[in-house]
Order: C-alpha cells, then sequence, then structure tokens
C-alpha cells in the first residue's frame, strides 16, 4: 500500500525552469494570425542578432564608387548594392537590417518595461487596496492625461535623444492602460474563495500574489506587452521622423526622415522609403496579432 | 475556565454610499454585524442560523480574521484577533480554521490536490519530509479510500462530495483546534450531503473540535451542533441549546424559521407562516427592534427600542416579550 | 384513464459531446394531469433540466431530441415547428428558470417586461394589461407600486416572484419551474411554494416541479417522477412513493435527508457517484451504488413495472421492495457500499 502511494508532492519532478518559463508566457498557438505574428518576430529577432553578418556594409559608412565617386542615389543592383544607396552614400540594405536591431531592441525594452510597471502597479493596487490604490490609481489619472507624443518628444529633447529615453518616456506613459486593466483583474482574484482560503491558511500577501494572483495575470501582462512592442516601433518612427531621434542608431523611422529631408520621393527612389514602410507595417501588424491571439486565449467570447 | 471564543459587543459596519454620500452627510451604512455577543467553550459545537444578509457569515469570517470588526471585540483565547502580527498570528492561522461553502471554487483550479494540501503546511514550516504522511492522514482523516489517488489530480477531476472532503482536509491539516464551516454541504448533491456531514461530526468529536457551522437550514444544524445561534439582521435573535429551539422555538423569528423548514413527509403542517410578508433590507433596517416590520407580535415599544438580552431557562432571547414576562 | 394535460412518451434528449453522443434523457414517460403539481427529483447531471428544458423547447445548441413524444392538448410538441412552438409558449406553457436574475432584463423595469409579455403575446390593450399587471403582482404578493422598479431592486425572493408573475402573465395551462426555490431562504422558499399551490388550487395551472430537495416534493406535489443517469426509476402519487418507496435509489434518497419533525437521527448517504453518462453500465444503472444489487442487475436494464395505483418503478427486485425497504432504513446496509466507486 505504502509502495502504492510513493507519489508524494515531494517526489514531483519540477519540470525545467526554461520549459516552464515558456508555459507561464501562455504563447497563442491555437490562432493561426497569432503563429504568422510569431514567426514574422521570429524572422526579424534573426535578422537582428545577426545583422552585422547579414549587413554587406556598415550602415553609416559613407561608401564610394569604383571610381572614387560618392556612391550617391544609386538605383538597386548598381554597383553591386543590393537595394541601392542613399543620398549621402549608404547602403539602404544595411540600413534596414540594422534598423531591425533598433526596432526590437525599442518593442521589447519598452514592451517589458511597460507590462513590468503595469503588473507590480496594477497588482499591488488592486491586492493590498487602500491609500496604496488611491496614489496609484490618481498616478495613472495623470499619465492619462499626459499627450503621448510631445511629452516623448519633450522628455527626449531634454535628456538627450537616444532610444533608451525613448523607451522611458514611452514606459513612463505607457503603464497607465496596463495597471488599470490588471487592477481591475487583481480585484476580482483577490477575493476568490481559493485566495481567502490561502489566507486562512496562513499564506503571506506576497506567497498569495506569487502563487494565487500572478499566474493568472501573467497572460494579461503579455497582451499589454505585445501591444506595447508595436506602439513603441511606431513611436520611435515618428519621432525619429521628425528629426528627434538618436543621430547615433540607424533605425526604419530615420531612414525616412533622410529620404524625406532628401526628397527622396522627387528622385523616385522608392527602394529607399518603401521597404523602411513595409517593415514598420509588418512589424506593428505582427504585434497585433500575437495581441490578438492573446485576446481569443483571455476571451473566449469575443470571437462570436 | 475561560472561552475559546469570545465576542463582545462586535460590528462590522460597510460604507457603501461612497465618499459623495458621506459629504452629504448621509452616509449610505450596511450594518453585516451589528453588535454581537457570544462565547464559547472548547469543544462545543454552535450553529449560526439565519436568512442570507442576516450577518451570520460576516461572523464566521471575522473569526478567522477574513475580516476585521469595525467595533467591538473579537477574541480568541483570550486575545485579540485584530491585534494579532506576525508570529503571533502565525500561531492563530494554525490553530482557527475554515471550511468554504463552495468546494469547486476553494481550491486553486492550478493547483494539484497535493499541491493544495500542502500550502498550510509550507506556511506553518512542517519539514517536507513528514508534509507528505501529514496529507495521506488528513486525506484518510475525512475517509477518503485510497488517498494517494487524488494527489495528483487538479479539482475539476474529483466530485464534489470528495472535494468538499479535501477542502476539509485542508482546513484540518494542521490540527486546528477551531473551525468556522459556512455552509459546507449547500453546493453539493443531497446523496453525498449526508456523507459529508457524518465526515464533519465524526471528526469533530474526534479531535474535540469547537466549531462553528453556518446554515440557513435548522434540520442541518440540528445535525451537527447541540447549540444554536439565530441571527436576523446583523444581531442575535435567539441563543440556545438545538433541540430546545427546534421543540419549542421563543422569538418569533425563530418560530416562523422552524415552521418554514420542509420536512420529507407527505403528512405535514400547510399551515400559514407566523410572520408578515417582505424581506429584509440591510440598507434600511426598522428602528428598534429590526424584526418588527415583519412581527405579528410588534408593539409600540418595539419601535422605539431594540430589545437586549433575556435569560429564559437555558435560553437567551432577544425579544420584548420576554423581558416583559420577566 | 383520465385526462391528461401532458403525456410524455419515451421520450429521449442526446447531446453531442465532441465526436460522442451523450443520451442525457433515457426513454422518460409519465403524465401530468391538470391541477397538479409533478416533483421532478434527481441529483444534478439526472436529466431533470434537460427534460424541463426541452418541454419548453428551449435547449442548449448542442442538445437534439432523439425520440419519444410529449404529447399537449393532442399535438406532440416535440414535432413543432419553432413559430407553432412560439404561440405555445407563455400561452400554454410558461417557463420559470431556477434564477430569476438571468431571466429578467435589467435595463427594463419589472412592469415593462411585464407589459411586454401581455401587449406583444397577448394581444392586450394598454389599460387591460395595466390591469392585468395590477392584478399579477397582487397575486404573486408584490405591492403594485413596485412595477416601475428594476429588476437590481428586487431582493432574489422577490425577484422570484417576478418572474412567477411573469409565467402567469397569459393564464398559461403548464409551468416548468426549474429548481425555482434552491437559492432562497427557507421562509422565502415557502411563501413561494405556498403561492404555487394557491395558484393550482385556485387557477387550476398544473406544475411540473423541478428540485433536488425531495422535502419540497413532500410539501407542494401531488405526483413525484425520480430521475437517476437519464432514466426514471421511480414514479406515483407523492404520499405512496415518499411512504412506501419501490425503488432502492429512492429509499437512499429518504434516508439521505434531515428530517425537523422527526428523532434527531442518523443521515446516511448514497456512497459513490452517478455513472457518467457518456458510458453507461450496461444494466441497472444504479447498481454500482445499490446495496441490493446482484448480478443480474448488471446485466439488463429493468423496466418500469406498473404497482398499481398509477405507481412505476424500475427495478429487478421489485417483488421483494417491503423488504428492501425495511433493509434500506438501517444505516449498516448502506455502510457496506463505501467502496463503491
Amino acid at each position: 500500500m505504502a509502495d502504492a502511494t510513493q507519489t508524494g508532492p515531494a517526489s514531483v519532478a519540477q519540470p525545467g525552469l526554461l520549459r516552464r518559463a515558456f508555459a507561464a508566457m501562455h504563447l497563442p498557438l491555437g490562432d493561426p494570425f497569432a503563429i504568422a505574428g510569431i514567426v514574422i518576430y521570429l524572422v526579424f529577432i534573426v535578422v537582428a542578432i545577426f545583422a552585422p553578418s547579414i549587413a554587406t556594409h556598415d550602415p553609416t559608412e559613407i561608401l564610394f564608387t569604383s571610381d572614387f565617386m560618392l556612391a550617391a542615389d544609386l538605383r538597386p543592383g548598381e554597383e553591386g548594392y543590393i537595394m541601392g544607396t542613399t543620398t549621402l552614400g549608404r547602403d539602404v540594405f544595411s540600413q534596414l537590417v540594422w534598423g531591425s536591431r533598433s526596432a526590437l531592441i525599442i518593442g521589447l525594452m519598452a514592451a517589458f518595461m511597460v507590462a513590468l510597471i503595469g503588473t507590480i502597479v496594477g497588482v499591488v493596487a488592486g491586492y493590498f487596496g487602500g491609500w496604496l490604490d488611491t496614489i496609484m490609481m490618481r498616478l495613472a489619472d495623470i499619465a492619462f492625461g499626459i499627450p503621448f507624443l510631445p511629452f516623448v518628444i519633450v522628455l527626449a529633447a531634454f535628456l538627450e535623444p537616444s532610444i533608451w529615453n525613448v523607451v522611458l518616456a514611452m514606459a513612463l506613459v505607457l503603464w497607465r492602460d496596463t495597471g488599470r486593466v490588471i487592477r481591475s483583474q487583481t480585484l476580482t482574484l483577490r477575493n476568490r474563495v481559493y485566495v481567502e482560503a490561502a489566507r486562512v491558511s496562513g499564506s503571506s500577501d506576497l506567497k498569495i500574489i506569487l502563487r494565487h494572483i500572478v499566474p493568472n495575470i501573467l497572460p494579461l501582462s503579455f497582451l499589454y506587452g505585445s501591444i506595447a512592442i508595436g506602439w513603441a516601433i511606431l513611436t520611435e518612427a515618428s519621432i525619429s521622423f521628425l528629426g528627434f531621434g538618436d543621430p547615433e542608431s540607424i533605425s526604419w523611422g530615420y531612414m525616412l526622415q533622410d529620404a524625406f529631408a532628401s526628397q527622396a520621393l522627387s528622385k523616385g527612389a522608392y527602394y529607399w522609403f518603401v521597404p523602411p514602410g513595409v517593415l514598420i507595417i509588418l512589424i506593428v501588424s505582427a504585434g497585433f496579432f500575437i495581441s490578438r491571439g492573446y485576446e481569443k486565449i483571455l476571451f473566449p467570447k469575443l470571437d462570436r | 475556565m475561560t472561552a475559546l471564543i469570545s465576542l463582545q459587543d462586535a460590528k462590522l459596519h460597510y460604507n457603501v454610499g461612497g465618499i459623495l454620500s458621506s459629504l452629504r452627510g448621509e452616509p449610505q451604512v450596511v450594518k453585516a454585524v451589528d453588535g454581537v455577543t457570544f462565547e464559547l467553550q472548547k469543544g462545543e459545537s454552535v450553529g449560526l442560523l439565519g436568512e442570507s444578509g442576516c450577518g451570520k457569515t460576516s461572523t464566521g469570517r471575522m473569526l478567522v480574521r477574513l475580516d476585521v470588526p469595525t467595533d467591538g471585540s473579537v477574541a480568541f483565547d483570550g486575545e485579540e484577533i485584530a491585534a494579532l502580527k506576525g508570529e503571533s498570528l502565525s500561531q492563530f492561522r494554525r490553530r482557527a480554521q475554515m471550511i468554504f461553502q463552495n468546494p469547486f471554487e476553494a481550491l486553486n483550479p492550478r493547483f494539484t490536490i497535493a499541491a493544495s494540501l500542502a500550502e498550510p503546511l509550507e506556511n506553518a514550516r512542517i519539514p517536507k519530509a513528514e508534509r507528505r504522511d501529514r496529507i495521506h492522514h488528513a486525506l484518510e482523516l475525512v475517509r477518503l479510500a485510497e488517498p494517494g489517488q487524488y494527489l495528483d489530480r487538479y479539482p475539476h477531476l474529483v466530485s464534489g462530495g470528495q472535494l468538499q472532503r479535501i477542502v476539509m482536509a485542508r482546513a484540518l491539516i494542521l490540527e486546528p483546534e477551531f473551525v468556522v464551516a459556512d455552509e459546507p454541504v449547500s453546493m453539493l448533491d443531497v446523496s453525498v450531503r449526508a456523507g459529508v456531514l457524518n465526515v464533519f461530526r465524526e471528526v469533530r468529536a474526534q479531535m474535540g473540535l469547537t466549531a462553528i457551522y453556518i446554515s440557513h437550514d435548522l434540520a442541518l444544524v440540528r445535525y451537527v451542533c447541540e447549540r444554536t445561534i439565530v441571527m436576523y439582521l446583523g444581531r442575535i435573535v435567539e441563543d440556545g441549546p438545538t433541540e430546545e429551539i427546534v421543540q419549542n422555538p421563543l422569538h418569533p423569528y425563530t418560530k416562523a424559521l422552524v415552521a418554514a423548514v420542509p420536512v420529507p413527509h407527505p403528512d405535514q403542517s400547510h399551515d400559514p407562516l407566523p410572520i408578515g410578508r417582505g424581506a429584509p433590507d440591510p440598507k434600511n433596517p426598522p428602528s428598534g427592534c429590526t424584526f418588527r416590520d415583519r412581527c405579528p407580535m410588534a408593539h409600540a415599544r418595539c419601535a422605539v427600542e431594540a430589545p437586549g438580552p433575556t435569560k429564559v431557562g437555558n435560553r437567551t432571547v432577544h425579544c420584548h416579550t420576554f423581558d416583559q414576562a420577566a | 384513464m383520465t385526462d391528461t394535460l401532458l403525456s410524455l412518451r419515451e421520450l429521449r434528449i442526446g447531446y453531442s459531446v465532441g465526436k460522442n453522443e451523450v443520451t442525457a434523457v433515457d426513454g422518460a414517460s409519465f403524465d401530468v394531469a391538470p391541477g397538479s403539481v409533478v416533483g421532478l427529483v434527481g441529483e444534478s447531471g439526472c436529466g431533470k433540466t434537460t427534460l424541463a428544458r426541452a418541454l419548453t423547447r428551449v435547449l442548449a445548441s448542442n442538445a437534439r431530441i432523439t425520440g419519444g413524444q410529449a404529447i399537449f392538448g393532442g399535438t406532440d410538441i416535440m414535432a413543432l415547428s419553432e413559430r407553432e412552438m412560439n404561440r405555445l409558449r407563455w400561452r400554454d406553457i410558461a417557463f420559470i428558470p431556477q434564477s430569476a436574475m438571468n431571466s429578467l432584463d435589467p435595463v427594463y423595469t419589472v412592469g415593462n417586461q411585464l407589459r411586454e409579455v401581455l401587449v406583444k403575446r397577448g394581444r392586450l390593450g394598454r389599460a387591460a394589461a395595466r390591469d392585468r399587471m395590477v392584478e399579477l403582482f397582487e397575486w404573486v404578493g408584490i405591492e403594485p407600486g413596485r412595477l416601475g422598479d428594476y429588476p437590481h431592486q428586487f431582493s432574489g425572493g422577490m425577484r422570484q416572484r417576478v418572474a412567477i408573475a411573469l409565467a402567469l402573465a397569459l393564464d398559461p395551462k403548464l409551468i416548468i419551474a426549474d429548481e425555482p426555490v434552491t437559492a432562497l431562504d427557507v421562509i422565502v422558499q415557502r411563501q413561494i411554494l405556498d403561492q404555487l399551490k394557491d395558484l393550482r388550487d385556485r387557477l387550476g395551472i398544473s406544475v411540473i416541479l423541478v428540485t433536488h430537495d425531495i422535502s419540497v416534493v413532500a410539501y407542494i406535489c401531488d405526483r413525484v417522477v425520480v430521475m437517476y443517469a437519464g432514466k426514471v426509476v421511480e414514479s406515483g402519487p407523492m404520499a405512496a412513493t415518499l411512504t412506501d418507496p419501490a425503488h432502492p435509489y429512492t429509499m437512499g434518497l429518504r434516508n439521505a435527508f434531515p428530517d425537523l419533525a422527526g428523532a434527531a437521527g442518523e443521515l446516511v448517504p448514497i456512497h459513490g457517484a452517478p455513472p457518467n453518462l457518456m458510458f453507461p453500465p450496461p444494466g441497472c444503472r444504479f447498481a454500482a451504488r445499490c446495496p441490493f444489487a446482484q448480478t443480474r442487475c448488471a446485466g439488463a436494464v429493468p423496466s418500469l413495472k406498473d404497482l398499481g395505483a398509477e405507481h412505476l418503478a424500475a427495478c429487478h427486485r421489485i417483488e421483494e421492495r417491503d423488504a428492501l425497504r425495511a433493509e434500506a432504513l438501517k444505516a449498516a446496509t448502506w455502510a457496506d457500499m463505501r467502496g463503491a466507486a
């Protein structure tokens, strides 16, 4: 009898940390759009990681033709430049490849910050309530009142234009939506019977939050995180296009601004400004496809 | 001999009107519990009986510190529960437990039964090596055959009756002295109810538990408790030995309650209930005795003055009919 | 044969669950006489709610009537088109759900909802509808002044009365009530049962009362139909069935109920759980939990046998019922079944 019941809780094998982290992300693998989004992201991530080996040139290097002329405004294919060059003589293809790096860094960092801050604020405000809740929710109200793009521009201008400041500005404003939603979700979870049961059995607040609340909230955090990716990339593009971007790093928004300033349209240099635009659309839509998948997990009834 | 549990004029009031109505000087207060006084001796089992909204569940929640009284005192073994902190609070958590109404919601659906049962053990810092035995022992205590089969299952794969026994096992796993059971069988099917009630009764006797059994059904309370406290709109109306209350209810509300319980016999009284129509409104209770608007015996004094406790034999009744006679 | 209002003949209702078909109601037959209350008793999952919903033809989308008839006023309501059924609803057959909160629209006053039924379905004029509303509210014991209130302004018991008023609006001949008092406190429960009883006596309305509580049956019903795992196992006049149950399940149910009027005796549970209807056992469905089961019980399905006086039961050992009944009163009889699955 004792042998048959050897499978106590202590002997239950703990699955690997990586697998558990993967499972905790609740990737929406049931939805074809979400899978397409994830595939697009994977491609971008691979390109961003191997950017130095994929890119044919340094994206900021000013290039010269074989006859020592500035390699300006070359068409795709001319002189071996796959997608042509810019007016300043830089390789468009290499800029696109490197641009994926800054787009992903900004997108993922902003998403991470937004999800992290929003989740912490939401869980703390919702779980503990009282004056903590009041203060945090009034701060969220203030954040709701801040006009997003001007705030990012002003902050970037004050602190010096760098992609980190763009990320910081985004995090300071966008946590409000995540925080609000996660707070209300926490409020309903806090009153679940099993949470009260955990309290009666002597679990501390921290333990209850980590064990019973956060696992139920993570999909929401990821939903808002994946929405923030798109927002962040769009915002960075807008800021760079307006000329407040980081001059040191090549991004798709910077490419658009460069093309605009160099009158690429009147030169008919579609190869210069269409690809970054398409890539922005592609990666932002991929982010929304993934968030749609999370929505389907979270709110299955929306499907009808 | 000191009482294990002692409530002294305990109150739990909720402000439901929000800031605006408070500013207007007309705060809307729901008096979930409005001045409840009783004591429980060690080993006693007491039924808290009343309609929904009478404050029975709120009272039970205060006893395990899921709610903190807004006024008055709730003491456990001589110590004010609301003041417990740190180590003394975790000591209290080991000694006082609760069995919840809905077993389908009382266990986290993401956890296996074993993980749910391990939680109180972790909190009490029971060494890992001991936990498995304790879990087995607790499941055997609630008469679950072959406890090993439940450990790795998730709650949705276990039937209601078994689930409620598991919830009971979790409450008993730290060998508490005091248990509050909040309508533990109301969500269960009739054929399994009796089984859960029998386990509760047997375990209580075996462990010498002090218990509060919350229910709206006097027949169930009678089955597990020697003493019954009847509540109406946040106050106690009658308190005494269950059998006496069943045979000869004194308070007019208890009379109606006893008369209203259906019995599983073809031959039973179909007399109209000795109670007025309408329903208790916790937001706006009548002045004086809160039961007077439905009471067939109400007179002028009932509107002015809330009746205090009157001793009638073994019982305490809160009704002006009896304090006049006394 | 006495006149019947509704007559169920071998009604079968199935659910498709994934690729499987689950028969939730398996050949139910019973009659409802005019002006009588029939209690439909059983534990959750026995098919009583499915059966009640089928009679109003509001079934879940994956449910299907797979056989049998329900004859109401000479027509089989199972064969009616949705339009013809709509004509019957409210006017001939009305429904009281378990939770009135879900059946009342929160954005309209209860008066509005009542008027809609009276005017749209009953073709009453505005003034006539107004009079009727006041009359209905008085019948169910609510101040007519509260017609202008919204559902959330009523307590649970009051909402249940509103639901009854709605069901009564067009003088139906039959009310199907799905656990109408289960969620309510004993006093309110009693008041609502008294209301239903009064309506039966005064207006001659018939009620099919779905419940799990045999105390409720004992209080109000004229007949009982006991269901177990999709099958009718016993049916008969209320007094005879509860005093002299013929099926072991009914005997067990009676033991499991606390009795405030009697001595504080022992409650005896029926151990185990009903079978999974996805894979029903070949013989009697109660056999695994029955203390009197024999080998033949696991082999063949018992059919309903007439015991006279309109009392029927489906048990292989029906002839020994008096002896079994005496056995069933002993707690030890059922305690031996602890090992039941």
